[in-house]
């Protein structure tokens, strides 16, 4: 008998599914929400891939630089650099020229001759190419030097270590967006079967079973999460299926309160005068007619443990270096927000959007699963 | 109801019971202590001073100690803030945290559920878009970004507002905190109230009132009462939301609240500290939730006490 | 609420009535930043650089430090030392006063000492008196009593302090805010309460008004104060600012007069917005790599020097910190009393192309190639100036061909970790001096030194430390300390890389602040214009 039933949901549940996918594309902001989004998740895996930035490659000499449609070194930037040059080669540099795609530099050292292997400094430099001596004067002491200029892109800026913005935030965009669906998912799948099972069966075992989610409610989570992170900070995908575990918890409550209330509601009862089995039931009439709400939350809870993710990083938990986070990078903004405005705006951009393109796309499923239009 | 409420709070004591156990064994078993800092201290002096706060014993007796003072509603002394019990401490932070958090709560409250009214009413207008695009801002967009744009805008360029201190509560230095603490709650509090209504709204006895012609405003009292469910429900976890995460606003703002001992008290592994946290958080929710609970109840006379 | 407001209004009124009355003048109030709040306000119990600044306020100890940071005579007008260096008299000023009106006397520094030695009290800093006589004995609970301690009452204004050994840096201790002194009777009065406001008596130019734990300590000044009459401010806020760019934008706003830390990376743009109210001074205190001596390949000398001489500390101190800290190539930081110019590796001359190619050539023959390279982890404690510099390490040292991957804990796990011994490679360690003297460095890596974190152990190095100890001589000691800090500049078992600074806003109305090594700002120098 079972056997019938699961069948006939499974034929019911693809026409629900199909209808519902109907009035999602008719739906503009979401379908808008949902290409955004994995376009996102397109851009943040083959982003950092394409980029011509490795993601934690180190720009010494583009510290906090600022975000240009332009190719890096600007014209003011040009003299500066070949003076820490010439500083590390132990000489000075008498005059810098421009011309076209190459500098031209005088360098004078006024006690000994240049050791010209130090040339390799302007290779060595994020601004130029290997140099190549084009005169000697004075033994030696007095050079005349030829170095390309070495053009690179860096359209979002740098961060305070020199490196570039625009790869960190799309490496980034995949730790927040795996970390948000990874420990959405675990909680989905324990909050639903939990609060669905507990709101169902009702009387003592639904006592019991709130009593459990009581106590693990009543923890401090901010204590809990400390913890996990003291426990498991180098492992950031066991941490936050640990946090998974966690936040089921308002999703339990939130489906056994639906079930409560879908229990006592006609077409249940209809159901279960027909002689339909607790599992159909259940998979049947009480799950599908919580996914709007579940759904609503779950559009809450990726965005929540993104964020979550980003207090972490705010208290100094945030992803092991070299990896980074939408968090981190914001948090290092934040307290940058005077100093280097782009260092917050980009990566935050990149988060709003997203969490935005996730509530829309939440409120657009809920629209679409409810089941009252049918 | 008040047998009811009686038994639950019995009830909580078992409860209360696992939590202390359970935190106590996990904070001990994290690893470092309270004086593993940079500038170490002499061994001699390390020894002396973990027999003076008892670390020098065996767990179990430590453990039990713990209870035995709990029973007797001792805290025990802070280990890093030494001139204060842990009572002394939460005392006098919570009702600076209780007056912002409960100031945030009603802001998010007042303004979440009429925007989400608005938002239902006008389901898939451009009125609906935009006011709840304006409350999802609100969710998007982290505490630690909006207090210090915040900071720069009304303390540092217009100059209207203090940018930090707590000042005996004076309005003027509560205004940004309780706006920052309320942005994310406003949006969530919208959202569920836009669904729940939308639902209520199709619901039976609301689609027979809105086909006699009644006023919207009558429509949207009966509507309320069905909708809140779901907002009431979310108030016990926002309300304990609230006073352990406003650590940030507590750090941007200077505040002298409890919200930055659950933090710095796991992180300096101030053990007593973070119990007496900890034993703080799970009563404040046991309470919470048995309001909620009644007040469910109250809203929805189809859910009926079972226990 | 009209009566409410009416109360306040007559609080007010009161208020400004019996401030009328007393002064005339408006009370003149500084608010300045404190990075945490105080951990406690018993000089005895104290432990952190917060909790001194307030002290530093509130009392007076034998010597002190001036708002440079120069050791100057305290609630001792002047003393004397004994010809072998192991007993100092000290002669207290007769118009020494506690804030309730008694009299400062030698008895109450003999309580006040015995309180810090004895284990009871669990005092953190207890190990900075234990070269006083029997001290340590005590404090180990070796069957040595409190008032065996080598100090003694000669009359109410006489103090003789005696050494197990000379000592030479001991009138440094003596500013430690360990050494200042409580006030017996109310200390037996009050118990461990004694440090609540309205118990408190204390000797210093402020007595303390009102605490509220991260809000602010409230110190009034203290009339009693024999220097009262050139203490210009009044009311003194110290406020816990946890988040420092908030601070600096609170101290932009004018709500501050003085902070004790500046974010790094803003500080070009707050040099731009606040011009000479930024303010950078060198502090006594070393940023460091510990090498894990005791494992291969870290025990090869050769490794930690080619690692050491790889980071480019300028780049670090400059770019990543913004110049807010000090590239570091010796272990002791420049302008440590009694030792002179520190050692500097051998290689500190070289140009970096040759820097880089000897560490390449000294990893060569360490055994590490492009197809074997030498693989680092490396251990810090988080935060933003850390990881940033941390970053930066691992990059230069990516340069010479070494892999590295990051380990980032929370300072409890980290320094618990370094302490207990656990698997490492190379952990970031940062070590301020407790006391003005090249010792309180070098201590450090004893071979049995639990701070030891190289876990080196080297009897030579040991052996010298020793002779050191024994020597009286401050120049002699100088020349034995030199030789210790060589060992350590070659060996690299420590690569230090950076120097503290302190690093204040310093509002320019406020005047009297002086940056200074030992991070002593005394609110009693300072005054307030409009």
């Amino acid at each position: 008998m079972s056997g019938t039933v699961a069948s006939t949901a499974r034929v019911k549940g693809t026409s629900l599914w199909a209808d519902a996918r109907g009035r999602l594309i008719a739906n503009k902001a979401a379908t808008a929400s949902l290409i955004f989004l994995v376009l996102m998740t397109i851009v943040s895996i083959i982003g950092p891939m394409v980029s011509p930035h490795p993601y934690d490659r180190v720009y010494t000499d583009y510290v906090r630089l600022q975000p240009s449609l332009s190719a890096y070194p600007h014209a003011e930037q040009i003299g500066p650099g070949v003076e820490r040059v010439a500083a590390r080669i132990r000489a000075r540099a008498e005059t810098v020229e421009m011309r076209g795609e190459t500098v031209r530099v005088t360098l004078v050292s006024p006690q000994r001759a240049i050791d010209e292997r130090n040339l390799a400094f302007f290779d060595r430099s994020d601004l130029f190419h290997a140099a190549r001596v084009v005169e000697r004067h004075e033994e030696g002491r007095r050079l005349v030097i030829e170095a390309p200029i070495e053009w690179k892109y860096f359209l979002f800026g740098t961060d305070g270590n020199g490196r570039d913005l625009l790869t960190r935030t799309l490496i980034a965009g995949r730790v927040s967006l795996s970390i948000g669906l990874l420990a959405t998912f675990v909680a989905l799948v324990i909050g639903v079967s939990y609060g669905a099972i507990s709101g169902f069966i009702g009387g003592r075992t639904d006592a019991i079973m709130m009593r459990i989610v009581d106590v693990l409610y009543s923890l401090p989570f901010i204590f809990f999460v400390i913890l996990l992170v003291v426990f498991f900070g180098r492992n950031f995908v066991l941490m936050f299926l640990a946090v998974g575990a966690i936040e089921w918890l308002d999703m339990a409550r939130i489906v056994r309160g639906q079930t409560l209330s879908l229990k006592r509601q006609e077409f249940v009862q209809a159901a279960e005068a027909l002689g339909v089995g607790s599992k159909g039931i259940l998979a049947r009439h009480i799950v599908p007619n919580t996914l709007g709400p579940v759904v609503v939350y779950m559009t809450l809870l990726v965005p929540k443990v993104i964020l979550l993710e980003s207090f972490l990083s705010f208290l100094g938990l945030g992803v092991q270096e070299p990896m980074t986070s939408w968090g981190v990078l914001i948090n290092d903004g934040a307290r940058n927000i005077q100093g280097a405005t782009w260092m917050l705006l980009w990566p935050a951009v990149f988060l709003t959007s997203t969490l935005f393109a996730l509530n829309f796309l939440g409120d657009g499923l809920r629209d679409a699963l409810d089941p009252k239009d049918r | 109801m008040l047998i009811y409420i009686l038994k639950r709070l019995a009830s909580a004591i078992p409860t209360l019971f696992v939590i202390v156990t359970l935190s106590f064994f996990l904070i001990r078993f994290a690893p470092g202590g309270p004086f593993d800092v940079e500038q170490q201290l002499d061994e001699v002096v390390l020894a002396n001073l973990n027999r003076h706060f008892g670390l020098d014993q065996p767990l179990w007796m430590q453990y039990a100690l713990y209870l035995g003072g709990l029973l007797r509603g001792d805290f025990g002394p802070s280990f890093i803030l030494r001139d204060f019990t842990v009572s002394e401490l939460i005392m006098s932070g919570l009702p600076v945290s209780i007056t912002i958090g409960l100031l945030s709560l009603g802001l998010a409250l007042m303004i979440g559920v009429v925007f989400g009214s608005i938002a239902a009413f006008k389901q898939n207008r451009s009125a609906d878009y935009s006011v709840m695009v304006f409350a999802t801002m609100g969710i998007t967009v982290p505490t630690f970004v909006v207090g210090p744009i915040l900071q720069i805008v009304f303390g540092l360029t217009l100059a209207w507002l203090p940018l930090g201190g707590w000042n005996d509560g004076a309005i003027r230095n509560l205004i940004m905190p309780v706006l920052v603490l309320a942005l994310p709650q406003v949006a969530v509090v919208a959202r569920l109230t836009r669904a729940a209504m939308i639902e209520t709204l199709r619901a039976n006895h609301i689609r027979t009132l809105r086909s006699q012609g009644l006023p919207t405003l009558t429509i949207t009292r009966h509507a309320l009462r069905g909708a809140l469910l779901p907002v009431v429900s979310y108030l016990g976890p926002a309300a304990a939301a609230l006073l352990t995460g406003s650590i940030v606003v507590e750090n941007i703002f200077s505040l002298p609240g409890v919200g930055r001992y659950f933090v710095e008290g796991a992180l300096n592994r101030d053990y007593t500290l973070v119990m007496g946290t900890v034993v703080l958080v799970a009563v404040f929710v046991l309470v919470f939730n048995l309001i909620v609970d009644v007040l469910y109840a109250v809203l929805d006379p189809r859910v009926r006490f079972e226990g | 609420m009209s009566l409410l407001t009416f109360t306040r209004r007559a609080a007010l009124a009161v208020a400004l009535l019996a401030g009328t009355t007393i002064g005339a003048m408006a009370q003149v109030t500084l608010n300045r930043g404190l990075d945490g709040d105080p951990t406690t306000l018993d000089p005895h119990k104290t432990s952190t650089v917060t909790d001194a600044h307030v002290l530093r306020d509130l009392y007076e100890g034998l010597l002190i430090h001036d708002n440079r940071g120069q050791v100057a005579a305290g609630v001792a007008e002047r003393w004397e030392r004994s010809a072998d260096g192991r007993t100092y008299t000290f002669f207290l000023r007769a118009n020494a006063r506690w804030s309730n009106g008694d009299p400062v006397t030698a008895e109450d520094f003999v309580f006040s000492m015995r309180r810090v030695v004895d284990p009871a009290t669990a005092a953190q800093y207890a190990s900075i008196l234990f070269p006083i006589l029997n001290a340590e004995r005590i404090n180990r609970n070796q069957g040595a009593s409190v008032d065996q301690l080598g100090v003694r009452a000669v009359n109410a204004t006489t103090l003789e302090i005696t050494l197990n050994t000379p000592v030479p840096f001991f009138l440094e201790l003596l500013t430690h805010q360990t050494a200042l002194p409580v006030h017996p009777a109310s200390v037996r009065q009050h118990g461990e309460a004694f440090v609540r406001a309205g118990n408190k008596v204390s000797n210093g130019a402020y007595t303390l008004l009102e605490q509220s734990p991260g809000s602010h300590v409230r110190l009034r000044k203290n009339p009693a104060f024999h220097d009262a009459a050139n203490v210009r401010i009044d009311i003194v806020n110290h406020i816990p600012i946890r988040d420092t760019a908030a601070g600096a934008r609170r101290f932009v706003a004018g709500e501050l007069h003085l902070t004790v830390d500046i974010p790094a990376d803003q500080l070009r743009q707050l040099r731009q917005q606040l011009g000479n109210q930024v303010s950078v001074t060198p502090l006594l205190g070393t940023h460091y790599m510990a090498f894990n001596t005791a494992k291969a390949p870290f025990s090869d000398r050769r490794v930690r020097q080619a690692l050491s001489m790889a980071i480019d500390r300028e780049f670090i101190a400059e770019q990543i910190w913004q110049g807010t800290a000090i590239a570091a190539t010796s272990f002791i930081p420049p302008g440590m009393s009694n030792f002179g110019e520190a050692p500097q590796p051998s290689w500190v001359n070289l140009s970096a192309i040759d820097r880089e190619e000897r560490a390449k050539a000294l990893l060569r023959e360490a055994g590490f190639t492009a197809a074997n390279p030498l693989k680092v982890q490396i251990r810090f404690n988080m935060t933003d100036n850390n990881r940033a510099s941390m970053i930066a390490i691992a990059d230069q040292w990516k340069q010479i061909g070494v892999e590295t991957t990051f380990i980032s804990t929370d300072a409890r796990t980290h320094f618990n970790f370094l302490r207990e011994r656990g698997d490492m490679d190379v952990a970031r360690a940062g070590w301020i001096a407790d006391y003005n003297d090249a010792q309180n460095f070098l201590f450090l890596l004893e071979s049995t030194n639990t701070l030891n974190y190289s876990r080196w152990v080297s009897p030579a190095y040991d052996a010298i430390m020793a002779r050191a100890a024994a020597e009286g001589n401050l120049e002699r000691r100088a020349v034995i300390l030199r030789e210790a800090a060589a060992m350590v500049s070659e060996e690299q078992v420590y690569a230090p890389f950076l120097y503290f600074t302190n690093r204040n806003l310093v509002s320019s109305r406020l005047q009297g602040f002086v940056g200074n090594p030992r991070a002593a700002f005394a609110s009693r120098y300072m005054s307030l214009t409009n």
